[in-house]
């Protein structure tokens, strides 16, 4: 009460626009609640049990498997389900204290391994499944995981080249950066897409998904380039000295003392480009492979459920908010751990 | 994409210069699968199922091909392609069939190392009204507001025809067809402008689908058809004889239901042909003599699929139009199988 009081109602004017912000939230949250909660239609199976006028969740519960897995076939579901939680069990490693960043990324880039392998079923005895069949949440996990994991290293690479004294090392880097960066992501992806096979000769081909990935990571690469050569220009000199006073070498100088240090600072940075990435990669759809979005788009024109593309892009809308907030809030948790030694 | 459209004329030549790409047939029968080029969701024509199916009369001819040229309807596997890369993934060879309601048009046939296989669905550009307008027909729309996507083919026909019969209209003019449906239903404008079939289509996503129809008139050509790779003859007649199949099994009266009689017990000579009992129409093809057979057994013939997936059997309600049989006032004509 005080604090409304204090706060809200203070004076003539402050109650009148307390009021005002009041009347237009409610003019404009009580239609879209009862759209989207009261009188939305949650059971059911079928186009009719959508009568009421409020949203048709029906049909989104009856797609929800097929948002998460595009058409992966459903009997091999589960090697899905097991690397998710496979990959989600080694990205929280980040956040545990008593395991290094070290650790905690070479557990990743290993999940990432088998999880290709469980996935596509290659070289094991699991039955293969076709990237063409793969789709929904998990495509866009798969791009956008995939593709930083392959631009991360690069990205590292090229900061450094970039900052190199050797001039063919420094142009090289500055120049695939600044090609890569100045192109749009649509035109890598058409590019890999559609210009890259007529280069190849007749009958080889590489498989769809792995040319977007790697689209999608030289594409991610030069912009996590940058961000990570924004962390090395923050180490101030007298650490590149106590580490030759040490009698470090170079690269050893890179990966004990300056790395560790110039990564801690840009943790923000790398993760909006995480979340940049995330969301970009629904661009794959230009190149028809159904994202989260696109399989959302694709299950629109479903004859059996015309009509209903404000569901649908609602729903999509909801999903990537509470993955990019949870992001958010994992790099805000990473930051506060490697943090700790820091007064 | 200013310089991609500057490259155009350099894929054009290295897609024409690829040449001749015999060996289709065995291809498809040593991978034991068609692979089929299919829209990325388009009602009626393909569009996935909850269980990601592929459904639709693009979609159901792939099915046939397969029928006809690997004995099942199954062996196909569809690739969602959009409209940008889809005659490249054809001319390069990662799908066998491109079956994605492309319209027919002489540049493609001619420049981009395709074949056109025949006419699946003749469509063309009609309009949409409010009933409560009380329109009958295009040529009272004059001073009309008309919605319509932008930079299309669809946008140049409607200034075509305006000018032709000298009325004068307002473009209200959209990106998406998500868009435009938005505006139409707001009120924006009067008309909606865009393919027929695409009509029929968007008037189902509207709350009050019979408060709007369709006028008669067509003002554009359309024809959307199967094709195929240049420089494969075999693979060519293949699918184009599927389709001709269809159609031919319509005008003979022949359906998914009465085929498995009339293969054993018929004295008209055109049907024996037809299911194989007599002649050799389908080893000249490469192929066995029961081949059109299967594709009616797998699918149904032209009109089952038609009222199955566009017409009177969906939801869509598309009237056949010019999509009749040539004896029944339309357009779909198949030479006979002799």
């Amino acid at each position: 009460m005080q604090w409304t009081r204090q706060n809200l109602f203070s004076s003539w004017g402050n109650t009148l626009t307390t009021l005002l912000i009041l009347a237009g939230l409610l003019w404009a949250l009580v239609p879209l609640l009862d759209w989207l909660i009261v009188s939305a239609d949650w059971r059911g199976s079928k186009r009719v049990d959508c009568s009421s006028g409020g949203a048709c969740w029906v049909y989104v519960a009856e797609r929800f498997d097929q948002f998460l897995y595009g058409f992966y076939p459903e009997e091999e579901r589960w090697r899905v389900d097991l690397m998710a939680v496979v990959l989600l069990g080694s990205l929280s490693l980040f956040l545990w204290s008593r395991v290094s960043g070290r650790t905690a990324t070479a557990c990743v880039f290993l999940s990432l391994i088998i999880g290709w392998f469980t996935l596509t079923g290659g070289e094991s005895s699991l039955p293969p499944i076709e990237t063409r069949l793969w789709g929904g949440m998990m495509l866009t996990i798969v791009l956008t995981v995939g593709g930083l994991a392959l631009a991360f290293p690069v990205a590292i690479l090229l900061a450094l080249g970039r900052r190199s004294t050797i001039p063919v090392v420094k142009i090289f880097c500055t120049a695939f950066i600044e090609l890569w960066r100045g192109v749009p992501l649509i035109t890598v992806l058409f590019m890999a897409s559609v210009m890259l096979p007529l280069f190849l000769p007749d009958g080889a081909s590489v498989d769809k998904l792995l040319r977007a990935l790697i689209g999608v990571s030289l594409f991610a690469g030069a912009y996590l380039a940058e961000v990570i050569r924004g962390g090395l220009q923050a180490i101030p000199r007298g650490q590149y000295e106590a580490a030759a006073a040490l009698g470090l070498g170079y690269w050893r100088t890179m990966y004990y003392v300056i790395l560790p240090q110039a990564l801690r600072h840009v943790i923000p940075g790398l993760l909006n480009t995480v979340i940049a990435l995330f969301k970009d990669t629904t661009l794959v759809l230009i190149i028809g492979m159904f994202d989260f979005l696109g399989i959302i788009q694709a299950s629109l024109n479903d004859q059996e459920w015309l009509g209903l593309a404000a569901e649908g892009y609602v729903f999509a809308g909801i999903i990537y908010w509470a993955i990019c907030f949870s992001l958010s809030r994992m790099s805000k948790g990473i930051e506060l751990r490697s943090n700790t030694h820091r007064v | 994409m200013q310089i991609l459209r500057n490259l155009m004329p350099l894929v054009v030549i290295v897609l024409a210069s690829a040449g001749t790409n015999a060996g289709t047939l065995d291809t498809v029968k040593s991978k034991g699968a068609i692979t089929c080029g299919v829209s990325q969701g388009l009602p009626g024509f393909s569009a996935p199922d909850g269980k990601g199916n592929w459904i639709g009369i693009d979609a159901d001819f792939c099915r046939a091909v397969a029928a006809v040229v690997l004995g099942s309807p199954d062996k196909v596997k569809f690739r969602p392609l959009s409209t940008k890369e889809a005659f490249t993934a054809l001319q390069f060879g990662e799908i066998h069939i491109l079956s994605r309601n492309v319209t027919w048009t002489q540049t493609r046939d001619s420049a981009l190392g395709v074949n056109f296989a025949g006419i699946l669905y003749y469509d063309g550009q009609g309009f949409m009204v409010r009933r409560s307008l009380s329109v009958k027909s295009a040529r009272e729309l004059n001073g009309a507001a008309v919605c319509v996507n932008s930079g299309s083919t669809t946008e140049l026909n409607l200034s075509d025809y305006f000018r032709t019969h000298k009325m004068k209209y307002s473009p209200v003019v959209f990106e998406k067809s998500d868009e435009v449906l938005a505006a139409y239903r707001a009120g924006r404008c009067d008309v909606f402008s865009t393919d027929q079939s695409g009509l029929y289509a968007q008037r189902l996503k509207l709350a009050k689908a019979n408060e709007h129809m369709i006028l008669p008139e067509i003002i554009s050509k359309e024809p959307l058809g199967p094709a195929v790779r240049q420089g494969d003859d075999q693979w060519f007649n293949i699918v184009r004889w599927t389709l001709f199949a269809l159609v031919g099994a319509e005008e003979l009266g022949i359906t998914k239901a009465n085929i498995g009689s009339l293969s054993k017990n018929t004295g008209n000579p055109e049907i024996r042909r037809f299911v194989g009992t007599e002649g050799k129409a389908g080893i000249n093809l490469g192929l066995d003599p029961k081949w059109a057979a299967r594709a009616v057994t797998a699918v149904g013939n032209y009109g089952e699929l038609f009222e199955k997936h566009l017409g009177k059997n969906s939801r869509l309600k598309i009237s056949r139009g010019l999509n009749r049989l040539w004896n029944k006032g339309g357009l779909h004509y198949a030479p006979p199988i002799r």
